[in-house]
């Protein structure tokens, strides 16, 4: 079930509406291997542009919704949720700040929350480890983590993780002793979790940027630890 | 018809239950939209806090707006009490959101 290879984030094919093919630093456009057609533009691809064509043409969107919509969607990254922990682990102010009024911290912080969700943010101690799962279906802090892995959304991880999480943390190389409380924090309202995982040892004076690199997406779901210095 | 932050201030319905009550959760099976998991129903449970009022999910699925808002209760149940023979430690918890409607006091 587990899932290391995962880095999340939205999955950027390079098409946009607007003709515009997006490119890497090596000026190599981004593009879906099956997609590769003589044509140079898949079936899916003269599909959507003949329907985009369609519904701008119709009104029912204006020309730019689509790309602009793409672009939002691309900066929903889990570096995003990393950035706001390893500040939370930096600075006790901005900690107390990002518990007590997360949506307005999130926005301070220059990240967009979710339009229709609010965000509350679950800290891990030595008595608590978080786990969040959304049973009902897969809901999950998209704007802070980016799009949710698979697993997360599989049936197996949704009954599972209610009714035996440490095993599930324990395929993904979680062992927690008995006397510290799991925490099954099931989303089946508007809000949206996002655990912040203990800070590992060995990192003091670590600055900000370095920090965020331990914390790990699954480990802000609550299924791992924060990676340990030096595995990264 | 944003749902309000839990920081907000404004509140106009005074919630019934407090933190620490114990309360039970209804047992029923409405045909209409709900998001209280069967697992949940019939069990008691001890309320976390207070998280605000919030738009009515149950009536916004079948085409209404979904308000007057209602208020919600973040509440806490001990694994061993919702699943039959739970194998792992005696202080998991696991908790949940629910609206005001689905509780009673236990």
């Amino acid at each position: 079930m587990s899932d290391n290879k995962d880095k999340g984030g939205f999955y950027d094919t390079g098409w946009r509406p607007s003709g515009e093919v997006h490119r890497d630093e090596e000026g190599r456009p981004h593009d879906h291997p099956g997609l590769q057609e003589d044509t140079g533009m898949g079936v899916r691809v003269s599909r959507a542009l003949a329907m985009h064509e369609l519904l701008v043409e119709k009104g029912v969107i204006d020309e730019n919704e689509v790309d602009d919509a793409i672009e939002a969607w691309s900066k929903r990254v889990p570096s995003n949720g990393a950035t706001l922990v390893a500040k939370a682990w930096s600075d006790p102010e901005f900690r107390t700040r990002l518990l007590e009024h997360p949506k307005e911290t999130v926005i301070e912080s220059g990240f967009v929350p979710e339009h229709n969700a609010d965000i509350i943010v679950l800290e891990n101690t030595s008595e608590v480890q978080h786990m969040v799962v959304c049973t009902l279906c897969s809901c999950y802090p998209t704007a802070l983590l980016g799009p949710p892995p698979d697993w997360y959304k599989s049936f197996s991880y949704r009954s599972r993780a209610v009714t035996e999480p440490r095993a599930v943390m324990s395929e993904f190389g979680l062992e927690l002793e008995d006397e510290t409380e799991v925490r099954v924090v099931d989303s089946n309202s508007e809000l949206r979790f996002l655990v912040i995982p203990r800070r590992p040892a060995g990192t003091e004076g670590w600055s900000v940027d370095q920090l965020a690199e331990l914390v790990n997406r699954n480990s802000m779901i609550g299924v791992t630890a924060a990676t340990e210095p030096g595995t990264e | 018809m944003a749902p309000r932050s839990p920081s907000d201030p404004v509140v106009t319905v005074l919630p019934t239950f407090s933190a620490g009550d114990r309360v039970f959760v209804k047992d029923e099976t409405p045909p209409y939209h709900h998001r209280t998991p069967w697992y949940i129903k019939g069990r008691h449970g001890v309320v976390v806090e207070f998280i605000g009022t919030w738009v009515n999910s149950e009536t916004r699925a079948h085409g209404s707006d979904g308000l007057p808002e209602l208020p919600m209760y973040r509440v806490k149940f001990d694994q061993a009490d919702l699943w039959t023979g739970y194998k792992e430690s005696p202080t998991d918890k696991l908790w949940i959101d629910l609206y005001e409607h689905w509780l009673i006091p236990a």
